[in-house]
């Protein structure tokens, strides 16, 4: 197995105010490929903004992010976003899909940035939308699809250019619990029959369960969930 | 093309706002469109006429008579091929808001001298024979029904040997001019019967119009003219056509600064307005335009996004008024102060503005979009 995350004594630290707040301190950690991680720890422990580093939509203060064999701090932000767009897919708690675009044009968006023709686009969306069962509301807008519809649509457009990595933030955390395990079970298939690797971000313990690794976050610093510190 | 889905989704993303918007936008095209068309008309006024055709008026005024008697020594000037007097009848017919302008002249010259003018030559030969005669524009025919055989009553301030002010005309034909229709606002009628009738300023005319056989001397004509009653009581300017009327229309005041001024009022509040739209277009979709940027999108890509919307929708509003107002152009010339079509260039002009409005209105929310930060953006910081 190779690691398609490796994190090497990352830092990362905000400024709220006057203060400086340490978020995450020397951390490290590694994820192979194919791996479904679940990542869980108490709000503000840095679980987000450590998932953020993953997807190369935030910037650490120190070490080194080495993700899909690139190392994202010495990307510029134009091959940054490049970048993203070859290999990561986002899946958001609260599906972030564009309310004026059918489901179909949503799953369509990061295909956009590729060079493929209308049909070859097409084929894709129509395959993506078929894997997380919603190629009948494929013309559909997201204000008429229920919240677990929505986050298969929001699923589809993740994986429809075929990322290496899929990170979720709580991308179950707005649904009921009969949707969010329809959810969490389309994440198992994603990870079991496609291979791609999962980084997601839940304070569900049921939904961490699904996961072949759990990390626990806490102040900064990873812990295993049952072996104490990761790394 | 492949992103036009997404800007045309972005565009009618409040659909209200966008139509009043476009609204707003299409009035003020339709605006410029009318004035510029306007303008443009008025400064080529005359061009086509070329400079065959002199108009002679007094230095003092263009509403100074002039001697009736200078007509003959115009027509022996060399160059010159024909002369006609104008005196000008200003009254109005039944109403005073009905203005008419009766051009009292020789009928046969004037119509020699405006070729294009086109009468029936049995209409022009009864006018001729018949003293109260009179030739009317199409145009006038149509606005109060006129035909052949009435006679219109017009009441002016030119007062008659008899003390009245009403002077009565037998329609004895209907002249057209195809390629200028302004022109036949006009009801063409005998001097001899204007002139012996009225009461003062007998003798006199308010210009000449001559023809010469040489435009290319056009300025030595004009010079040997003016000298002929150079240190006279009554000395004249001479001026070729094109000159002449936008002497006239200059009296007016400088109608292209006039518009230009209301054109750049109406232009720069519409840059608010669009800009304002903008602004809030893309404040509204701050957590939509970072999920672009998530999955890809490049800061350079999101600021095309919001330019082209922003320019899709002043370019589609600029063409919808200037369609428009090439429509109501038309309208413009019945009324006799605007040609028939709208200028092209009026087109050019107006989508460069339309450009350039979409570029200054959008090109500051252009520039938030393009550095919002993902993650801040998500947050909903």
């Amino acid at each position: 197995m190779t690691a398609v995350v490796s994190l090497q004594k990352i830092a990362k630290h905000y400024v709220r105010g006057a203060q400086r707040v340490e978020v995450l301190q020397t951390l490290d950690l590694e994820v192979e490929s194919g791996e479904f991680v679940a990542l869980m720890g108490p709000s503000g422990s840095g679980k987000t903004t450590l998932l953020n580093l993953i997807g190369g939509i935030d910037r650490a203060d120190q070490g080194a992010v080495i993700v899909a064999g690139e190392s994202l701090e010495k990307l510029n932000s134009r091959a940054l976003a490049r970048w993203r767009a070859a290999h990561v897919g986002f899946v958001f708690q609260f599906y972030n899909l564009m309310p004026t675009l059918s489901a179909y044009h949503n799953v369509e968006l990061p295909l956009l940035l590729t060079n493929l023709s209308k049909s070859q686009r097409a084929t894709n969306v129509r395959a993506a939308l078929q894997l997380v069962d919603m190629s009948e509301r494929a013309t559909h807008r997201p204000s008429e699809l229920s919240g677990g519809q929505q986050q298969r649509v929001a699923i589809a457009r993740a994986l429809v250019a075929d990322p290496t990595i899929l990170v979720c933030d709580e991308p179950t955390g707005d649904l009921d619990r009969t949707m969010a395990g329809q959810i969490l079970d389309l994440l198992e298939m994603v990870s079991r029959e496609l291979g791609t690797t999962i980084v997601m971000v839940t304070h569900d313990p049921l939904a961490a369960d699904r996961a072949s690794r759990r990390l626990h976050l806490d102040k900064g610093r990873l812990f295993t969930a049952t072996n104490g510190l990761a790394a | 093309m492949k992103f036009v889905p997404l800007i045309w989704a972005g565009l009618w993303r409040k659909r209200t706002r966008t139509v009043f918007t476009l609204l707003s936008i299409v009035i003020a095209f339709v605006l410029f469109g009318i004035l510029q068309g306007v303008a443009a008309w008025l400064s080529g006024f005359g061009s086509a006429s070329g400079t065959h055709r002199l108009y002679v008026v007094s230095r003092i005024s263009q509403i100074q008579p002039l001697p009736s008697s200078y007509l003959q020594r115009i027509a022996r000037i060399p160059g010159v091929h024909q002369v006609a007097e104008i005196a000008a009848l200003v009254g109005s017919y039944q109403q005073p808001s009905n203005a008419v302008v009766v051009l009292a002249t020789d009928p046969r010259r004037m119509f020699e001298l405006y070729p294009e003018w086109q009468v029936p030559q049995n209409q022009l030969q009864q006018l001729v024979r018949s003293r109260t005669g009179a030739i009317i524009g199409a145009r006038l025919a149509r606005l109060y029904g006129w035909k052949v055989g009435d006679v219109i009553p017009i009441h002016s301030s030119v007062l008659k040997n008899d003390g009245t002010s009403d002077w009565t005309f037998e329609v004895v034909g209907v002249y057209d001019s195809p390629e200028q229709p302004s022109e036949t606002d006009r009801i063409i009628a005998n001097y001899e019967y204007v002139d012996e009738a009225r009461h003062f300023e007998r003798g006199t005319v308010q210009a000449f119009i001559v023809d010469i056989d040489d435009p290319a001397l056009a300025a030595p004509i004009s010079a040997a003219i003016d000298a002929q009653f150079a240190n006279s009581a009554d000395e004249t300017v001479t001026q070729d056509e094109k000159e002449f009327i936008q002497g006239q229309i200059r009296q007016l005041g400088d109608v292209s600064t006039l518009v230009n001024a209301i054109v750049g009022a109406v232009f720069f509040t519409l840059l608010f307005l669009t800009g304002n739209t903008m602004t809030q277009s893309v404040r509204e979709r701050i957590p939509e335009l970072a999920v672009l940027k998530a999955v890809g999108f490049a800061d350079w890509r999101v600021t095309m996004l919001v330019l082209v919307e922003s320019t899709l929708l002043c370019v589609i509003a600029a063409l919808l008024g200037l369609l428009a107002a090439a429509a109501l152009f038309p309208a413009t010339a019945a009324l006799g102060i605007a040609g028939t079509s709208l200028p092209p260039k009026v087109f050019v002009i107006g989508l460069l503005i339309a450009i350039a409005l979409a570029l200054a209105s959008g090109l500051p929310p252009a520039r938030r979009a393009s550095r919002l930060q993902i993650v801040d953006a998500l947050a909903g910081r």
